[in-house]
């Protein structure tokens, strides 16, 4: 019998294929179902914020960032607000960083639920994306509450946020958690541990430490490789510091050490840590002030620098050049989904095509904060 | 380490090649010389003392009389970072790419390629990565001028304020 002949095939997967998260497209080389190369192709929703940051001002662009990541945008307002105070050299009010704290944890629930929940998805449960959603249009509902907005929140300010917590806001608050702590038993017994989907994340996809560091892969995907770092508690910035919490890291414990399952378990574990900061933080938010005085016609002085968010995908890096004037001559945010794409290519050869749809899910990248 | 004191050790290991070390608060930044940079990054990565395996942000800014590359190193092992700058001329800028120690520098290189027109030598894969590919002009760069269309795709919308505004007139 003669040897069978195979030929390489290219085939085009996205912009609008269902589990890219936003638009995607990559550029997959296979033979039969096993990939030789995936080429991420990046740049469908590039709204060139950077550029509008340089139009519009220092105050004018807080709306914009929500646009960054439209999914965890309490971080990157609070990003942008911690950039401009640092060069400015504002001190925000006591509550006014519990306000953040509180806002921006909320967020990361909210977050990490529509990553597990549409991981799951994407593999072909359908039913958890149903109850993350649930759980999230609660958070969401907490949110509007708070600042008016379900998706893109405009919540802070530079110096502070911009409005106190509502009357009653904090027991309502109190009461959504005492529901979520069960719910996320619930929801790990519903598909967490199921054995068919362990078995389609563990080994697929794994990252060496070595590997995640000279990517510069950010958050969770790093703390899956066993790296114990968080910006939270290795550079505390706001009132990180007053809260106790830890930081879980992947252990490989159901295939290999920084495989897709230990990134996900890796969101399973840190809302349970939010949730524990959140009423750590309702429990001892002080009274006060929640936005420090700033001039309407803000001008921070000429110079540049540097901060870094724990947002819910990670370090995320505002940098910042001033030239004196009201509107900033430079801005640059260097994303957590930006440098996870990096490393798609490399960790796609050898890969079945059903596996980039996990690989992709478990780095949680969010097309705008991509492409920005 | 403090930065201060890094780039001071990057000072005494490279003399003359590290050509500025400004201190201005917050974050201090040391200027390298163009052709220096790849040595400049290995020994710093390599260094034990120093230790940056990570290059946490490449970000290029445009002044009016020059464009600037800028790097912002982090160690995961010593907890500390550091700023490096690049001067490059505004014609054709060009300066060797750091993929070779940092494989992170390989995405963010592109993107500053894109736009603001800097051109990395030895790059691997030195393509357009978030404007279209048969983009004309780098949008970052302060004298950009936006084309009136792409494609037969207007980007100038008429806004109905503003014709309110022009009647009134």
């Amino acid at each position: 019998m003669s040897t069978l002949r195979t030929e390489e095939m290219t085939l085009n997967m996205g912009p609008q294929h269902p589990s890219t998260h936003g638009v995607l497209r990559f550029v997959v080389r296979a033979d039969g179902e096993v990939m030789r190369e995936a080429i991420p192709d990046v740049g469908y929703l590039h709204r060139s914020i950077e550029k509008i940051a340089e139009k519009v001002g220092y105050r004018g662009f807080m709306p914009y960032t929500d646009r960054v990541d439209y999914v965890c945008a309490m971080f990157t307002n609070q990003g942008w607000g911690m950039v401009c105070e640092k060069l400015a050299g504002i001190e925000v009010p006591k509550r006014g960083e519990y306000c953040r704290v509180i806002a921006a944890e909320f967020n990361r629930i909210a977050s990490h639920l529509l990553s597990v929940g549409a991981m799951a998805m994407d593999i072909g449960a359908m039913t958890p994306f149903a109850h993350v959603i649930r759980e999230r249009e609660m958070i969401n509902d907490l949110i509007e509450e708070l600042c008016g907005a379900r998706l893109t929140f405009n919540y802070m300010r530079i110096g502070g946020v911009a409005w106190d917590l509502p009357p009653g806001w904090r027991e309502k608050a109190l009461k959504y958690l005492d529901h979520f702590d069960p719910i996320l038993e619930e929801y790990n017994a519903l598909i967490s541990w199921n054995k068919i989907y362990i078995e389609r994340l563990a080994n697929v996809g794994v990252i060496t430490p070595a590997d995640a560091i000279n990517y510069n892969l950010v958050g969770p995907n790093l703390r899956a490789c066993g790296i114990k770092w968080d910006i939270r508690k290795d550079i505390p910035y706001s009132v990180y510091p007053e809260f106790e919490f830890e930081v879980p890291v992947g252990n490989g414990q159901w295939g290999k050490l920084g495989d897709s399952m230990d990134r996900y378990v890796v969101r399973i574990r840190e809302m349970a840590e939010s949730s524990k900061i959140l009423r750590q933080a309702l429990e001892k938010i002080p009274p006060g002030a929640v936005l420090a005085k700033v001039v309407r016609n803000f001008k921070p002085p000429a110079g540049e620098c540097q901060i870094r968010v724990e947002s819910g995908r990670g370090d995320m890096g505002w940098y910042l050049v001033s030239d004196g004037t009201g509107y900033p001559w430079r801005v640059h945010v260097r994303t957590g989904s930006f440098a996870a794409m990096g490393i798609i290519q490399k960790l796609s050869a050898g890969l079945m095509i059903a596996d980039l749809v996990t690989l992709i899910a478990s780095l949680d990248v969010i097309a705008p904060e991509i492409d920005r | 380490m403090e930065a201060l004191q890094i780039l001071e050790r990057v000072k005494n290991r490279f003399g003359d090649r590290v050509l500025e070390i400004s201190e201005k608060k917050p974050d201090p930044f040391a200027v390298i010389d163009p052709n220096a940079i790849v040595e400049v990054g290995r020994f710093m990565n390599e260094d034990p003392e120093l230790a940056m395996d990570c290059l946490s942000n490449e970000s290029g800014v445009d002044y009016k009389d020059r464009v600037e590359v800028v790097y912002h190193l982090f160690s995961y092992q010593h907890r500390h970072g550091a700023v490096l700058k690049v001067k490059l001329p505004r014609d054709n800028p060009s300066v060797a790419t750091l993929e070779g120690v940092w494989k992170s520098a390989n995405w963010m290189e592109r993107e500053i390629f894109d736009l603001l027109g800097v051109n990395f030598e030895g790059h691997s894969d030195m393509r357009r990565i978030l404007m279209p590919e048969d983009w004309i002009g780098h949008p970052l760069r302060k004298d950009f001028v936006e084309p009136p269309e792409y494609h037969g795709i207007s980007t100038v919308r008429e806004s109905p304020i503003v014709r309110l505004d022009t009647k009134k007139k």
